[in-house]
């Protein structure tokens, strides 16, 4: 027969054990992340460059095949308001009014992150970090649920609602089926007239971002956006002004989006494959010699 | 034989190259027309004579190469006694084609490794240098005030014959 602090004691020890496990559990979870392909592209994009032409949006509406857009692509009171992106445009110019009369345009596009949130919060696996740094996506088997719309930390991907046979998410591809995968910029980068977006590998162009801070540093604030935020970008920013004023949240996390969850996510398995026999170990405990009490409780019941 | 014929011709192709090339250093144009890159705008007839009337600096231009006085603390650090070049246009040193596989690669790998890494294209040489002097100086900065668009251009810019039909109809908002 057990009594009850015999039944107190082996909950305790159960406890202790399930905890000491999922600690350790935890930290192999935790461990290791990914840092980018080493061959990957990227593009570097000096802000301080851009003169608003809005090249890069028709170039982007004529590669992708985008529909025709509202208004011409040379029209520049679109500037009136900010845009965002959307499933006709995969990118879009905003503009700044910053210090001193100065105005910024900032272009908007996917910044293909190394450990992209879209990604991780895709439970149909339609996206896909390539080797060479673009994050695309299966538009075929997008169930629309846009999960990766909240879970992007740039609000990027964009949907069709006006389609309303097939509505699905859209967003910049780093012109990966037509240019990227042979080795060429994408189109907004090769029309741009001013080379605010220079292509190539991510680890030279970061290493070409501190250089051009370093040598003129009166001319840049002292950060490569996207070097490190959110686990590093593929696109890369530099601004004489900062961040937080065109619009670039300037206290992103260093960590991947995935990291909030990856502890988590990580015990998932791990409490389906205890919990079944802790919890059934208890149950056999507390159950032993049954049909004693049974009967005691039993009689309780009669004579109440 | 043919290895001798081989070594001839490329000995004539040299010497001609060289003598045409300092031939074209001493001649200063007054007038070029830029037309490298003509896909979405027309060429551009580039009045070299009033620019250097008005400036007096090749320098401002044509960094040190036309053997002109360097005062950039970066350039200094190498080229303070560089003296005139034989190539003095644009498009001998920058790139039309900057981001090919081919040019990273040559890019990555030049000798020295670091001071011209970061070389704009042709394209970007010639907005930059052009449309940042004109900022400053009060030139003209529009796009079409230096180079008409040609239909191709107006057809990717949906402008002119090619502006939307619906432009009246109201903005749709995206969330």
């Amino acid at each position: 027969m057990i009594d009850r602090r015999d039944f107190l004691k082996g909950c305790v020890a159960c406890s202790v054990t399930a905890a000491s496990i999922s600690v350790a559990g935890k930290n192999a979870f935790a461990a290791g992340s990914f840092e980018g392909y080493p061959d990957a592209m990227g593009v570097l994009v000096d802000l301080t460059r851009c003169v608003g032409c809005r090249s890069c949006e028709a170039a982007c509406n004529n590669e992708q095949k985008l529909p025709e857009p509202d208004l011409p692509f040379d029209d520049q009171s679109v500037f009136m308001e900010q845009r965002r992106t959307t499933p006709k445009a995969y990118t879009v110019v905003n503009k700044y009014e910053v210090a001193d009369k100065n105005t910024l345009f900032r272009k908007m596009q996917c910044n293909h992150c190394n450990e992209p949130a879209c990604l991780t919060s895709c439970f149909v696996n339609a996206y896909t970090k390539t080797k060479e740094g673009a994050v695309i996506y299966n538009s075929k088997v997008c169930v629309g649920c846009r999960n990766c719309m909240i879970a992007c930390p740039f609000n990027i991907p964009a949907y069709s609602y006006s389609s309303p046979t097939n509505p699905l998410v859209k967003k910049c591809i780093f012109c990966y089926d037509t240019r990227l995968k042979n080795g060429r910029p994408p189109a907004c980068v090769e029309i741009c007239p001013q080379q605010v977006m220079t292509f190539g590998h991510r680890s030279d162009l970061i290493e070409m971002g501190h250089e051009r801070i370093k040598s003129n540093p009166a001319k840049y604030v002292n950060k490569l956006y996207g070097e490190k935020e959110v686990g590093g970008t593929s696109w890369m920013y530099l601004s004489s002004v900062d961040f937080d004023k065109i619009g670039l949240d300037n206290h992103m996390q260093n960590e991947p989006i995935i990291s909030n969850v990856k502890d988590f996510l990580g015990m998932v398995p791990m409490v389906l494959s205890i919990w079944p026999a802790l919890f059934t170990g208890i149950h056999l405990l507390a159950t032993k010699n049954k049909g004693e009490h049974g009967d005691h409780d039993h009689k309780e019941g009669d004579q109440q | 034989m043919h290895a001798v014929k081989r070594q001839m011709i490329m000995a004539i192709t040299g010497a001609l190259f060289l003598v045409s090339s300092t031939c074209f250093g001493a001649g200063i144009p007054d007038k070029v027309t830029i037309d490298s890159i003509q896909k979405y705008y027309s060429a551009v007839d580039f009045n070299h004579a009033a620019h250097i009337n008005t400036l007096k600096d090749c320098g401002l231009c044509h960094h040190h190469t036309t053997g002109a006085q360097v005062n950039d603390p970066n350039c200094v650090r190498c080229h303070k006694n560089s003296g005139a070049q034989a190539v003095v246009s644009c498009k001998g040193c920058h790139a039309a084609e900057p981001f090919t596989p081919e040019a990273l690669k040559r890019q990555r790998d030049q000798v020295p490794p670091i001071y011209h890494m970061d070389k704009v294209g042709l394209k970007g040489a010639y907005h930059l240098g052009c449309l940042g002097c004109h900022k400053k100086m009060g030139g003209p900065t529009g796009c079409q005030d230096c180079h008409k668009r040609n239909v191709s251009g107006d057809a990717i810019f949906h402008s002119n014959t090619y502006t939307p039909k619906s432009t009246n109809e109201p903005k749709q908002s995206h969330h």
